[in-house]
């Protein structure tokens, strides 16, 4: 905690934070005014460390304007001297002022990247209310998929596509992971964002404060329908997240592996879904890439290698071990899966409206029986 | 999941053109076929004039073959600025994109065209644009400066050069036959995988970079020889002008960084020809390998580009202010340091892929120490200024405006290294706002100033002031008015690389960036116009003293433009204003004593072999096995057989010595 500002001058920059934003007006500037408690402090380091850069920036523009004036040749000023060109404390000055300055920044960056590590179980709901880090967290089961966003929670047995929601001041963990291309998962209001990728697991630890209902997309480009990789958070109190579970269990669909199969397969601008139930270990399967019929699960496989590899006749055994192309990207995908090398067309040489999956039926399984429920 | 029945190419077809067939040509794209039919119109008209004034000897004597540092120099800023041309047009058709696609429209570009545009523009705008035009400006101005007579290897270094224009050229190909990658400016895998991204897009962008990166290494490699071994007596490395020290980091990152470009795009095409599976999602691939290896390469080539231009600033700062440069060793020392220190944090650019905090600690910090030797920079070019007396020519406006502007871009570069910031910020458009606050303020700025500031030495005759004075201040407004808007569009959590947006109250911010860019466009047509303007008043314009700033360098001290040879006699170096050194001392210069000079000879060897190269990469690129390997035979026998030709030098007669250095004592004669 040592680079932290002491709790006073926090408070009057959390006083003074609306007045710096005025100009804002009505827009919504979601990263300097979040809701939850780890955008708040990552909004506050970035007040901060603007402050502590502003301490040298701004009198080193003032002086860029200052000396570009009074020097200029027609001011003749009687002090010129062409020689001058060494001055050993002035160059003592120009190197360590900003080293004082990196010094204090670098200090509030080691800090604070340990203490908002996305991977640290959160501390406190805000700065008022601490909590035991081992308290019980809301687990969310996160996966990226093309293009659209699947929560599992799995404690709760249900499953949402392109639809977030959590009763407010209740910890969050996020196990995150994406089905085939790198996303980036980000809800501004919530916390910093971390990527989503395939057969790999990233985590966020989050609260959210404030009921509201706030954006979530993918910063990372992920090909053609990233635009509209987009998803609704639903901060809530309890009651209401109690009502809004409930209503997901009513929707009476199944999220099995055969409708995880059928939903993987790239679809754009998809509305809410709800599953009232999930396979057991589908997280796992989708993070391991073998949901598919057929596919060797990756754990298995980097345990099989850590034992010393499978042998030679694992050789013959390669479909298994095929997770790309598995996928068919919006109709531009060239083979059957498992059949590679075999190029019969170049991507997108096809007129738009055979290529773009929206106009090919984008449906995802599920959608069609699905009553209208956005905005609640 | 069937592939589509117009391009089933078979037989002798599919042997012959291998996947490309007639729906290869975008003719569905209308913006691309108008573009196309300008395109050919206007190079049509180019090359109509080219033959009726019957220029193509001369083109070829002259410049296509020439090893000559200085022609080479300026066929690389021509190069740099046509590409800049097309990487501009790819911007405002993005800006006028994410100005329109508001309120449920899709605007006018499908994301088919719209994700091509964004990569071709990062592509571009970095490989073919700022890449050569600092070499076109080293290439010029490091051997004047070090009193050389050409590079250490002039056939290389015409050969580096078409090299860096067969890649330009694959990849504006890409335009009119086939498609340019959709996976931004560093192809990422996955997506750049050939599950996810199976035509030709990522293959134009492969062999574009490869060819070009064999050019940008071997300039490399020859500017590091031609620094270390060509000075001229007396200049010892502490006394080498500043734009040569960071010229000669810069190819040290370029010789050190390029080479893991080549290894990781070598990867790449492995995974996506012969099914290796480094990078993908099968067969336990690590996209993550690419991640790291791209940005090994990635973030020395920040430095690589800006460098040298932190060295044409302190040359202009110096030779406005009429003054000696403040700190010269602590400069060199902080161009030292800014080198080594661009290798420990490529991981900045991925804070948010899940490393421990430590390592994010780490890599952030290390980032936030290069501000402190670029801090150093920033005081000494202030301090420079300091008791000078300041000349407003345009070079030394483009660098005030630099340092204002740059100064921002760092700071919010900084705040970008605080990882958990960077968690918010990461990927938004105030990510996008930084980098083109450092890329536009420092490169494009640092670029404009060095051709103001070394034009008439190229051409004999000064940039004249009024349209380079709008242009000015059309760049540096419309600049802040195009950045300035994405920079708050970051603050409210806006991504990169969107094409349609959902909440409305975002446009204005975009149609001001918009309006922003359209400005810049204006900057564009003032410059053009300026040059234009120039080149017809520059009998007005003529400089015949070859030294028309007072410079102090020894690119001074010979002729505007400069003889073949440079300088008829070897400079000897006292001081590090070498130049300014031998003014102060009343230097005379030698009329008698000529001795014949020896020269390197011409050479086609380079643009053929890159005219190989492009075969070669349209062979590799649609599938024409047989294209590719006869291209790649006959670049093997050209280069081999370029081996056996002996006449490479020539010797440049005495009498014609002494007749170009008489015109030149008869022109200073008429200076009085």
């Amino acid at each position: 905690m040592i680079a932290r500002p002491p709790a006073k001058s926090r408070a009057i920059l959390r006083r003074f934070a609306p007045v710096l934003l005025l100009p804002l007006g009505a827009c919504n500037w979601v990263v300097m005014a979040p809701s939850g408690d780890v955008a708040m402090q990552q909004r506050d380091l970035i007040l901060i460390a603007t402050a502590l850069m502003l301490l040298i920036v701004v009198p080193v523009m003032g002086t860029i304007a200052w000396f570009a004036w009074k020097y200029r040749a027609k001011a003749q000023a009687a002090d010129y001297d062409p020689d001058w060109d060494h001055s050993t404390s002035l160059e003592l000055l120009i190197w360590s002022a900003p080293l004082l300055i990196i010094i204090a920044l670098g200090a509030v960056t080691w800090t604070s990247t340990h203490l908002l590590d996305p991977y640290r179980p959160v501390e406190r709901l805000d700065p008022q209310r601490k909590i035991d880090p081992a308290a019980k967290r809301l687990q969310v089961e996160v996966v990226a998929l093309d293009w659209k966003w699947l929560f599992i929670y799995p404690e709760l047995g249900i499953a949402t596509v392109n639809e977030l929601a959590a009763p407010i001041d209740q910890p969050i963990e996020f196990k995150i992971t994406s089905a085939s291309i790198m996303n980036s998962f980000f809800v501004p209001a919530l916390a910093g964002q971390i990527y989503a990728m395939p057969a790999m697991q990233t985590s966020l630890h989050a609260v959210v404060n404030r009921p509201g209902t706030f954006d979530g997309f993918s910063a990372n480009y992920s090909g053609a329908g990233f635009s509209n990789m987009r998803f609704k958070f639903h901060a809530m109190d309890q009651r209401g997240f109690d009502q809004w579970v409930a209503r997901v269990k009513a929707s009476g669909q199944r999220l099995d592996r055969a409708t995880y199969v059928k939903l993987e397969q790239p679809s754009e601008k998809v509305k809410p879904i709800y599953f009232a139930s999930v396979e057991p270990r589908l997280f796992h399967a989708a993070l391991n890439m073998c949901v598919q019929p057929g596919k060797r699960c990756m754990d298995q496989i980097m345990m099989t290698d850590a034992q010393g590899g499978a042998g030679k006749e694992s050789a013959r055994d390669t479909a298994g071990l095929r997770h790309d192309g598995t996928i068919d990207v919006g109709g531009y995908h060239p083979v059957e899966p498992g059949k590679k090398g075999e190029i019969a067309q170049p991507a997108g040489m096809t007129p738009a409206a055979e290529r773009t999956p929206a106009e090919r039926g984008n449906q995802a399984p599920g959608q069609q029986d699905h009553e209208g429920h956005d905005g609640l | 999941m069937s592939p589509h029945p117009a391009s089933e190419n078979s037989g002798i077809w599919k042997l012959i053109f291998g996947r490309l067939d007639w729906s290869s040509l975008p003719l569905h794209e209308p913006i691309v076929v108008g573009t196309f039919v300008m395109v050919a119109l206007g190079g049509a008209v180019v090359l109509g004039l080219i033959t009726k004034y019957r220029l193509w000897g001369m083109l070829w004597r002259d410049w296509f073959t020439t090893v000559d540092h200085k022609r080479i120099g300026i066929m690389y800023m021509v190069l740099g600025l046509i590409m800049f041309l097309r990487g501009f047009a790819d911007a405002i058709m993005m800006r006028l994109q994410q100005a329109m696609a508001f309120n449920g429209s899709e605007g006018y570009l499908n994301s088919h065209h719209y994700d091509q545009i964004f990569t071709a523009h990062g592509v571009i705008m970095i490989f073919f644009v700022a890449m050569p035009m600092i070499t076109g400006i080293m290439n010029y101005i490091v051997p004047l400066q070090i009193g050389a007579r050409d590079v250490s290897f002039p056939f290389l270094n015409n050969f580096s050069f078409w090299m860096t224009t067969a890649g330009a050229i694959i990849v504006m190909m890409s335009l009119f036959v086939g498609e340019f990658a959709r996976t931004g400016w560093l192809a990422y895998p996955p997506l750049s995988g050939i599950a996810y991204s199976p035509g030709v897009g990522v293959d134009y962008y492969i062999w574009g970079l490869q060819i070009a990166g064999i050019g940008t290494l071997l300039s490399g490699v020859n500017l590091i020889a031609t620094i270390v071994k060509m000075r001229a007596p007396g200049m010892t490395m502490m006394k080498l002008p500043i734009f040569t020290w960071t010229s000669l980091c810069a190819n040290i990152l370029i010789v050190a960084a390029f080479p893991v470009l080549t290894a990781v795009l070598a990867l790449l095409s492995l995974d996506r020809y012969v099914g290796t599976a480094f990078f993908t999602n099968d067969m336990g691939g690590n996209p993550m390998m690419y991640v790291n290896l791209i940005w090994i390469w990635g973030h020395p080539e920040v430095y690589i580009l800006i460098l040298p231009l932190f060295g044409v600033f302190s040359e202009v700062t110096s030779t406005f202010s009429s003054k000696r440069l403040f700190g010269y060793s602590s400069m060199v020392y902080a161009t030292i340091v800014i080198a080594l220190l661009s290798y420990l944090v490529w991981l900045h650019h991925f804070f948010t892929m899940g490393s421990g905090a430590s390592v994010n600690s780490f890599f952030g910090i290390t980032t936030m120490v290069i501000s402190i030797p670029t801090g150093a920079k920033l005081f000494n070019w202030l301090f420079t200024m300091y008791r000078g007396r300041i000349r407003y020519e345009l070079p030394m406006m483009w660098t005030v405006a630099f340092m204002l502007t740059f100064t921002v871009g760092g700071m919010t570069g900084v705040l970008l290294a605080v990882p958990p910031a960077d968690f918010v910020l990461h990927n938004s458009l105030f990510l996008i706002a930084h980098f083109h606050n450092v890329i536009i303020g420092g490169v494009l700025f640092g670029l404009f100033a060095a051709i103001n500031y070394w034009w008439p030495k190229a051409f004999g005759f000064r940039l004249e002031t009024t349209w380079g004075k709008r242009s000015f201040w059309l760049w540096v407004v419309g600049f802040w008015v195009a950045f300035m808007p994405l920079y708050v569009l970051g603050l409210m959590g806006v991504t990169r690389r969107m094409r349609v947006f959902d909440d409305p109250s975002l446009q204005i911010w975009f149609q001001i960036a918009a309006l922003g860019a359209v400005m810049i466009a204006g900057g564009i047509a003032c410059m053009l116009i300026q040059f234009a303007v120039s080149i017809k008043n520059r009998d007005q314009l003529r400089d015949t003293t070859g030294d028309p700033w007072d410079g102090r360098t020894l690119e001074w001290a010979t002729s505007s433009p400069p003889p073949d040879y440079n300088f008829a006699f070897t400079p000897v170096i006292h001081d590090g204003d070498a130049w300014a050194d031998m003014k102060k001392r009343g230097y005379e210069r030698p009329l008698t004593g000529y001795a014949p000079i020896h020269m390197p000879s011409n050479t086609g060897t380079g643009i053929i072999i890159a005219g190989l190269s492009v075969a070669f990469s349209v062979g590799m690129i649609w599938y024409m096995w047989w294209l590719a390997g006869l291209s790649f035979v006959a670049i093997l026998a050209v280069a081999i057989g370029h081996t056996f030709n002996y006449k490479r030098d020539f010797t440049i007669p005495k009498d014609v010595v002494e007749r170009t250095e008489g015109e030149r004592s008869a022109l200073l004669a008429t200076q009085g």
